[in-house]
């Protein structure tokens, strides 16, 4: 069964591959066989991460972004997500609305993703799934992100270029100069750039470059404004995006991003699996035991992971 | 570690443009815990039975208010058996007559609910009619 599904996935099998994606989600150990056998078949896709504010305009943007890279005749995947509810666990991911122009096309696969309480603006499973597509033959993959705030910074981890859209009139300029998300963009884009503060917006940010000494890097992000809805400033942004997938290769940085990947991917399987076999390992019933001992003030958490992880690892 | 979660894509075929129930029952299903792909107004079967296969969903709901529900429901199922996919359960509500709903269980659509129909009752047919694809069997 799983060598059937990875070898359709390999063929470029949409119903083959959208199973997958969902083993992956769900967390089932069939995934890990499969991943197994796609993953030599990985890292020739370019990754694209779109993020910024809820209402930025990043599903505009990957509409359009798709529209271009299908007039060359490259294959496209998308991975949208959207938040989990906190209270029912349920979700509502609605990035596809904007996205049906492209509804029927068969090169160009859209997944829509809930973070299912993953922090950092991705589900945990997007990095697997992004690895999927890349393996069923997909050349731009975009992942675009919940609607973040300062923080929700994972993208950067994944994708090899991380464009960050910014709308003006949300907040003042302090907003612009604290840390998170500013940092990570390797392109900025100003989206809805039909409204009065837009220049003052462009001015701020090129001064906010400036002092963070971005300007001198090899890369300066480009500043980009776009009316998404309208279509302009696409192109540029997907020149951009290419400048800066060229700028990698040839500075040698995609080696190291890609490296760095590795690492981090190499870590969590580790981690993935070092906690599975911890928690099949402890009985049930001397698990509650020992909640009732810390619940009853008898012992204190630390002491029994400590005494639960020597009894395991030796 | 697995987190089995249901997935149902809501869609609005056709040509009206009401989709007020639609969200309606989005968002109760999202507040009953599932996940819910949502894809807005005016969809084709073509487009809704692509959404379907890429979401990996194990229902699709469909609400119709113009009258072509003899026409669309069955066209999508019949698109989703050309796809070989005969395991998503297709249910759908809108203003749809009593005496159409026979026809349209012929055609393989699981349940119809009519308006007057609490929603907690609709809520209540997904969760005991709708399981994940993967794990039936």
């Amino acid at each position: 069964m799983t060598g059937k599904l990875s070898e359709k996935v390999l063929k470029g099998d949409t119903v083959a591959t959208a199973r997958v994606l969902r083993l992956i989600d769900d967390g089932l150990p069939e995934a890990r066989e499969i991943m197994k056998k796609l993953y030599p078949h990985t890292g020739k896709a370019h990754i694209i991460g779109v993020t910024g504010a809820p209402g930025a305009g990043k599903s505009t943007l990957v509409t359009k972004l798709i529209g271009l890279y299908r007039r060359d005749n490259l294959k496209v995947g998308i991975i949208a997500v959207d938040p989990t509810s906190p209270f029912t666990g349920g979700a509502i991911l609605g990035d596809r609305i904007r996205m049906q122009d492209h509804g029927t096309d068969p090169e160009v696969f859209i997944r829509s993703v809930a973070t299912r309480g993953h922090l950092g603006g991705l589900s945990k499973s997007a990095w697997e799934m992004a690895k999927v597509l890349d393996a069923m033959g997909k050349d731009k993959i975009i992942v675009e992100t919940v609607g973040v705030g300062q923080d929700e910074v994972e993208i950067i981890g994944l994708a090899h270029t991380s464009v960050v859209m910014l709308v003006p009139g949300l907040g003042d300029d302090i907003q612009a100069i604290k840390a998170g998300i500013l940092e990570i963009a390797d392109i900025f884009v100003v989206n809805k750039a039909d409204r009065p503060e837009t220049n003052r917006m462009v001015r701020d940010l090129e001064v906010l470059l400036e002092m963070a000494g971005l300007k001198e890097r090899e890369w300066t992000p480009p500043i980009i404004k776009t009316i998404a809805t309208r279509g302009k400033g696409i192109e540029e942004i997907r020149e951009a995006i290419e400048n800066h997938h060229e700028y990698l290769k040839r500075s040698g940085k995609l080696e190291e991003k890609i490296k760095a990947q590795r690492e981090k991917e190499l870590q969590n399987i580790i981690m993935e699996m070092l906690r599975e076999k911890i928690f099949s390992r402890i009985d049930k019933e001397k698990m509650d035991k020992l909640i009732e001992d810390i619940a009853s003030n008898h012992k204190d958490p630390y002491s029994i992971a400590e005494e639960i992880l020597s009894s395991i690892l030796n | 570690m697995g987190e089995e979660k249901v997935r149902i894509l809501v869609a609005k075929p056709g040509l009206d443009g009401h989709d007020r129930g639609a969200k309606i029952i989005a968002r109760a299903l999202k507040e009953a815990g599932f996940e819910v792909i949502y894809t807005g107004l005016h969809q084709t079967p073509e487009q809704i039975v692509n959404a379907a296969i890429q979401e990996d969903v194990d229902a699709i709901g469909l609400s119709i208010l113009s009258g072509a529900h003899n026409t669309l429901m069955p066209a999508i199922i019949k698109l989703l058996k050309e796809r070989g996919i005969d395991d998503i359960v297709v249910f759908g509500g809108g203003i749809i007559p009593d005496d159409d709903i026979p026809f349209l269980k012929s055609q393989g659509v699981a349940a119809i609910f009519t308006p007057g129909t609490p929603i907690s009752e609709t809520i209540e047919w997904v969760k005991k009619n709708v399981k994940p694809r993967h794990k039936r069997k």
